[in-house]
Order: structure tokens, then sequence, then C-alpha cells
């Protein structure tokens, strides 16, 4: 019989190992799911997986897509490594672009550079003050920080619905629930000629760099990881966990907001209400296929925008259901889980005599 | 005397270490059998495979002569095997009637269960009531719970381990005293432990393991207590450096130190009065749940203490934390090594950065100096000889012994003012234990004022300069140690143990 039996060390290539066999597991199971859509399995993951990386367009889409799932990981990674989560990063990310969006509304038509720093101070605000709420909640009644940030993305999601249908609609907009498109000054430069990618592709790579050096080398990220590995060590060592508590969910809010903001003001260029897209849930994704490391999470942000590209290009193509790709995403979720268990743990094989 | 039990060529190896190699020995009926070793010698491995939870690679048991190979507990429980572990398993929310009933393959009746544990509870000098929560019990009751399961089912073989780390002088009278009994009964014991002063008195056979193997058999009466620690060690032990009598300046007051326990079995602190002076070891023995642990956080700085009942010198530090209190110069190191003082999964280097970071300026503006805690960290490794392969190491693949030694090293090498150790060598092999404590004297002969939580009297009459009791989270007056008697001290501890159930609130 097959045991599981806990292992003394984790070796370190199985910890990089397990991730890409869980994408591959992925593409298994989900080309079974095509064939039995009907589909040609094997066509279907090669959209999905080759395609993109071979067109020069699809590779520039994968930034625009990569940047604001990285964004919102990285935040997320630290919080989820004190054994704080934050699973509300879709509402913070509303919030940002809601308070950073306002912001440039306010200032229309004025042009200026100064803009859209401050669209995106703004936009952080905003997702840290909603990030807030179950970070006062937790520290000062014991309140469940997941509930409670979970159920206030349905609130941020009526929040955005009602602001682009009230004060921020349109005037010129035929009554639409949109937001005007934001001028110039509020609109995110582009940085590669002829594609979407915009700046805030570089604020990711910014965020990557610096959580790497703040879970290496600083105090901050020494005392995160100790309150998750060992709360009464951290106790012992001076860590005040309300802090950590605040800290990391006002980062996590802080950088889902400015995701917001980015693609509110870089792709999408106006408040609608089909802004939140998914990637506040995706990026909690992101962060457990990148093992919450920094790197891992550039890596993963960038292998979980090829999916959504290419799945794009598989419902087009292939007329696949769009819902089989969100199943096809989640599978992956389930599948690094699942393998998960395996650093945890080593599988041996046992003889029948023990009863 | 025909052999009860005989193990041959018994031998059993984890990844990377032999844990048990050819080890021979047999166990008469009525024979109270010592198994002396430091920590890692495989004494653990050895009653594991007699027990059923491990099974050996090679070599065979026999039980009256007929192969013995029990596949696990339930099957070693059978066939007259039963064992007391040095951790209980037992549910503080349920009585002790419920726990024991839990653990029997096919229990009697409720009241019947109750009738059998009060009459051989009481027929065996243990006395208990079924009724009770075990969260109530101190822990040489629980204890008891735990030996009165085994007793119930008639047991031909009763393996001990450490059974008296937790119990007061007269406690261990009494559990003698009911282990004697069953030896008349013909009831054979192996018994697992540290303190060699007991098996002098309890054993009248030992086989004595290192490294897995048998080093040596003999009659442990006729023989010092020096002389089985160093069949033990194969070397001879540290010497404490002789104290000479202090009378220093005052380094920490407590006045009336109160503190209300957060836990819902944890004690509160009452009451507690308590000057260290430069140059002295206070020894503060006690039978463990009666404070130590609050006592230790409150002097640590983990839980605060209103205004004036804590100063360290001149400076009121009751509402400061732990790093404003260590870079005052009061450092602490907790009982509990993996989880409290030491993150497992992180390397020493980091563990040095835990308590370090602030005393000996490991980070700048928040910017951990990787270099400088490295060489720390190796200082400690270098100091206290820490066996390991490096300061990368994870915590939690360090022998216990190793572990604590860097532990207390990482307070010791920050030059404390006052250092608070709670139990500094429990579950430490000899050697590792007397490298400790003839640091803590250093310490404390440097100038320091140190503060020696401990469980262990042979280890504070060692240690300490003065006295004191903690019970039910009061603190008794600190006597000279010369002026009190081990016995008196027991008494003070709590005594037998109906008069602390009585006092439980």
């Amino acid at each position: 019989m097959l045991i599981l039996e806990p292992r003394a060390t984790t070796p370190r290539w199985l910890t990089v190992l397990t991730p890409v066999m869980a994408v591959i597991a992925t593409m298994i199971a989900g080309g079974i799911l095509f064939a039995i859509l009907g589909k040609n399995p094997v066509e279907a993951i090669r959209i999905i997986f080759l395609d993109p990386l071979l067109d020069p367009y699809s590779r520039t889409e994968i930034l625009v897509k990569a940047a604001p799932l990285i964004l919102i990981a990285i935040g997320l990674s630290l919080g989820f490594r004190a054994g704080v989560w934050n699973i509300g990063a879709e509402g913070q990310f509303i919030l940002g672009a809601l308070a950073g969006g306002a912001t440039g509304l306010a200032f229309y038509p004025v042009e200026g550079i100064w803009l859209l720093p401050l669209m995106t101070v703004a936009g952080a605000l905003g997702g840290f003050l909603w990030a807030m709420i179950p970070a006062i909640l937790k520290i000062r009644f014991g309140a469940n920080e997941i509930l409670v940030s979970l159920m206030l993305v349905y609130v941020a999601i009526l929040l955005l619905s009602a602001l682009v249908s009230g004060p921020l609609r349109d005037p010129d907009g035929f009554n639409f629930p949109e937001s005007r498109q934001f001028h110039n000054a509020a609109s995110l430069p582009i940085l590669i000629e002829g594609s979407r990618v915009h700046a805030g592709v570089l604020v990711a790579l910014g965020a990557v760099i610096a959580a790497y050096v703040i879970l290496q080398r600083h105090m901050l990220g020494f005392r995160i990881k100790l309150t998750g590995q060992a709360p009464r060590a951290a106790r012992f060592a001076g860590v005040s966990q309300n802090v950590i508590i605040a800290i990391c969910l006002g980062i996590s809010g802080a950088l889902a907001g400015m995701a917001g903001l980015f693609e509110a003001s870089g792709p999408v260029g106006q408040l609608v209400p089909a802004l939140p897209a998914g990637y506040g849930f995706t990026a909690i994704i992101v962060a457990f296929l990148g093992r919450l490391h920094p790197v891992g999470i550039l890596l993963a942000g960038l292998v979980m925008a090829l999916t959504y590209i290419g799945g794009e290009t598989a419902q087009l193509m292939l007329r696949i259901p769009s819902a089989a790709i969100s199943v096809f995403q989640g599978m992956l979720l389930f599948f690094l889980l699942a393998v998960d268990v395996l650093t945890g743990f080593r599988l041996r094989w046992v003889g029948r005599t023990s009863a | 005397m025909t052999a009860l039990l005989s193990i041959r060529e018994l031998t059993k190896s984890y990844p990377g270490v032999l844990a048990n190699d050819a080890v021979s020995f047999g166990l008469a009926p009525g024979e109270i059998h010592a198994l002396l070793g430091e920590n890692g010698a495989g004494k653990s491995t050895l009653v594991k495979m007699i027990y059923g939870l491990v099974r050996p690679d090679s070599g065979r048991m026999m039980l009256d002569g007929e192969a013995f190979t029990p596949a696990n507990p339930q099957a070693a429980r059978a066939a007259g095997v039963a064992m007391v572990f040095q951790h209980f398993s037992l549910f503080e929310a349920m009585s002790v009637a419920e726990n024991i009933a839990l653990g029997m393959a096919n229990a009697p009746g409720r009241r019947d269960l109750s009738e059998r544990i009060r009459t051989i509870s009481t027929a065996y000098g243990l006395p208990l009531d079924p009724e009770r929560m075990v969260g109530t019990l101190s822990v040489g009751e629980r204890q008891r719970v735990e030996i009165v399961r085994c007793l119930l089912q008639n047991p031909r073989i009763l393996i001990m381990d450490e059974p008296t780390s937790v119990l007061t002088p007269q406690e261990v009278e009494i559990l003698f005293g009911t282990l004697r009994r069953l030896s008349e009964e013909g009831v054979a014991i192996l018994y697992i432990s540290h303190k060699l002063e007991e098996i002098r008195s309890l054993c009248s056979a030992a086989t004595i393991l290192r490294g897995g193997r048998v080093v040596d058999t003999c009659t442990p009466s006729q023989k010092s207590a020096r002389e089985l620690a160093e069949m033990m060690i194969g070397s001879a032990l540290a010497q404490p450096p002789e104290r000479p009598e202090t009378t220093g300046e005052p380094m920490l007051t407590l006045t009336g130190l109160n503190m209300a326990t957060e836990d819902h079995f944890g004690i509160s602190l009452k009451d507690i009065t308590l000057t260290v002076l430069a140059g002295e070891v206070i020894g503060i023995a006690g039978v463990a749940g009666n404070g130590q642990d609050e006592l230790l956080l409150a002097l640590s700085g983990e839980t605060k203490s209103a205004p004036g009942q804590i100063m360290l010198g001149e400076t009121d530090i009751g509402a400061l934390g732990p790093n404003q209190r260590r870079n005052l110069g009061l450092l602490a190191a907790p009982e509990e090594r993996l989880g409290h003082a030491a993150a497992p999964d992180m390397s020493l280097t980091e563990n040095a950065l835990l308590s370090g970071a602030t005393r000996e300026r490991l980070a700048w503006q928040g910017f951990i100096k990787p270099v400088t805690t490295a060489n720390f960290a190796r200082a400690i490794i270098a100091r206290f000889d820490v066996r390991t392969p490096g300061p990368e190491t994870a915590a939690k693949a360090l022998s216990g012994g190793n572990l604590q030694k860097f532990l207390m090293g990482r307070e010791i090498l920050q030059r404390p003012r006052v250092l608070v150790v709670n139990q500094p060598t429990w579950g430490v092999d000899a050697h590792a234990a007397a490298t400790i404590r003839a640091a803590l004297v250093q310490l404390a002969a440097d100038g320091a004022g140190v503060i020696v939580i401990s469980q262990d009297l042979d280890e504070l009459m060692e240690v300490s300069n003065r006295f004191a009791v903690l019970n039910m989270g009061a603190l008794s007056d600190p006597q000279p140690v010369g002026e009190v008697s081990v016995e008196k001290i027991g008494l003070m501890m709590g005594g037998v143990h109906g008069e602390v159930a009585d006092a439980h609130p």
C-alpha cells in the first residue's frame, strides 16, 4: 500500500519542481476536458500555451495581463507568509481604480505630469483604506479577515456600479453607466509602440524587486516570516501581531489598489462596471503557484497571463466556452495544492504486513 | 532466572543514522531494569520497537521463549506490554474515566470502569478521582492517569519513559513505591531516565546505550552517579566553577508582581516579590504548571505588567516590550525550544537574529546585516560547541541538547545584565547540561544576575546561590541554598499531591 510519510527536510529542487508538475498535470487534465468537449486536445493546449509566445503582439499582451496579477500577488504573498489571509484583493483593486480614477476625472481636462503620480497615490490609498476595514476588525474584535475581506469585494462591485451610474457618469455619455475617458495626462504612458504595454508593468517589476529585498534582507520580511512560521517565537522576538496584520493587509491593499488604477487608466481607459475582471482572485492562484516567492510570482504571473491570452484565442478559434478556461485556471490551483503534499511528505510503498 | 523478554541483535536504522545497532539484553520477571543513555543514544527507538510503534530492520525479540513481533501497540498491549510516555496523550476537557475508556479496546460500562479505576489506583497508592476533568489535574496526577490506564491491562512489562521529570520528591517516592510493589508482583519494568540517583536507588540492573549500541551493563547500586554518567557519555564531565558568596547591587527587583493568566488552564502570578543581586544565581523550583511559563513571559516582556512591579536597576520596565528590555540588558530563554525560543524551520543564523537583532545590532535601519548575523551565529556555535554542519542548518534539524546550547549561547553571548532561563537543561544530554550549567554560573560570576527556573532540584542545588519555590503562582521567600534540605524543598513545592489538589480553585 502507498503511504505518505513526513519529510524531515524538503529538497530545494522539489520546491521548484512542484509548480512545474502542477502546470503539466493541468495540461493533461485540461486536454481531457477539451477532448470531452469534442475539441482536439493537442491543438487546444498548443493554442493556449504555445501560440501566444510565437506572436509578437500576444507577447506584449501577456505583459499587460501579467502586470496586475503580479502586483496584487506580491502584496498578497507577504500576508500569506504571515498567516494573514487577504482574499479581498478584488475589492481593493476596485477601490483603487475608483479613488485614483476619480482623482483623474476631478482634474479633467487639466494637463500636467503631476497628475498620474497623484492618481497612483490616491489609488494606493483607496486600496489601503479598503483593506484597513478587515485589518481593524481583526485587530479590534478578532473578526476573520478571510470573510470580511471577501464580503467587501461585493460591496466594492456595487459601489463601482453606483458611482459610474451617478456622480462619475460621463456627462456626454448618453446615460451609459461609464465614466468619461481619461484625458491625456490621466492616462498611463505606453512603453512599447503599437502595444498596450504601460508603465504599470515597470511598477510590478519594481514591486517584485522590493518584495525580494524586504523578504531576504529586511527585518520586516523576517518578522513577517517569523509570525507565519512560529507565532510564539515572533512574540518572543518582540513582534506585535497586530502591527503585522495591519502592515500585511495595508501593503496588499495598496498594491491591489494601484493595480486597479493602472488597469483603469491604462488598457481600459475609463471607469466601467466591468472593470474588475477577477485579477484579485486569480492573483491568489499566482501567489501560491509562485510559492509566495517574489521571483516565483513573477514567473507564475506570466504563466497565468499566458493562459488568459491563449484561452481567449482558444475561445475564438475552437469555440471553447469561456467557462472552460476558468475551469482550466482553477485546475491549476487544485493540482498545485495536490502536488504540494509532496513537498511536505514523501510517498513510500510498504508491504501489506501491518494490520 | 529465565528471561521474560529477551532481545537479540535488534537493529534499526533511519535515513542517516543507525538508531539501534545489534542491541541485545534480557528482562526478567519482577526486574526493574534501567535503560541509560544520552539523548539520541537509541533508548526511545528501542522501547518503541518493544511497544510495536517501530519495526526493527533485523534481530529478534522473544517473549516467554516465543517470537514476539508486535505489529502495532494494540498487539503489544495484548501481549502484556504497557508504556507510559514522557508526554501524555490526554484530553484536558474530558474526565479521567473518559480518557481511560478512550484508550481501551473494549471499555467496560461507565460505572464499572470508575469503580475499577478507584480500586486499582487506591491499591497501588495512586489515588485518583475518575470523575475529575483532566484539565484540572496537576502534571503528577496526569501521570497517574497514564499509569492507571496501563495497570488496568494487567501488564507483565511496563515501560516508563522519563517518569519523574515532572514530579516533586514526595511524588517520586510514591511512584517508586508503586513500581517496587509491581515488581514484587512479578511485573518487569523497563525504566528510562537521566536521573542517576534515582536509577541507583530503584533499579536492579542497567543497560547503557551510547550511539545506538549497548556499551555496558551494570548493577546501578554498585556504581556512583558519577561513574554511571561517565559510562553514559564515555568521557569526564565538565565541572561547574566555584561560586564565591555574593552581595552585589540589586539588578532586578520584582515588587508585588501580579498578573492574570491569558490561558484557560494557565496560572495567575500572585504578588511575587524578589530581588536579584549582581553575581548571584537564583533558583526557582516548582512542579510544572505552577506559573513558571507565566513568570518567564512577564520577565521577557511578552506580557506587560502594571507600573512599579518590575524594576531593572532604576528603570521601571513593566510596560516595555521584549526588544526594549533586551536593549536595557534583561534577556530571557523560554522553556519550549521549538516554536517559542526558536523558529523550527528557520536557520540558526535567522534564529540568532530572532533575539539578537537589537542588542547585537544585527540590523541597520531595518536592513539585516547578513555577514554580522552569520558571524554572531558562528560565534555561538564555536563558543558553546554546538554540533551542526553550519549556521545555515534549520533549528529543527539539531538534537535537543545542541539546539539548547545554541539558544543559551545566543542569550549569554549578548552579555545580559540579567538573564532568566526556564528549564535550561530539559531533555538535554548530561554533557550539554553540564556545559550549560557551567556557563550560567560563569555568567553570574562575571557580574550578571541570573534566574534559573527548573524542575530539576539537583540542578538548582548545583547552580543556585539562593533558592525559592513557585507554587500556584506564588513565590516563597528565597533562602540560601546551603540552609535547605531536599525534603523541605519538596514540602515547599506542594508536597504530596493531595495538598496541591485541594488548593486548586
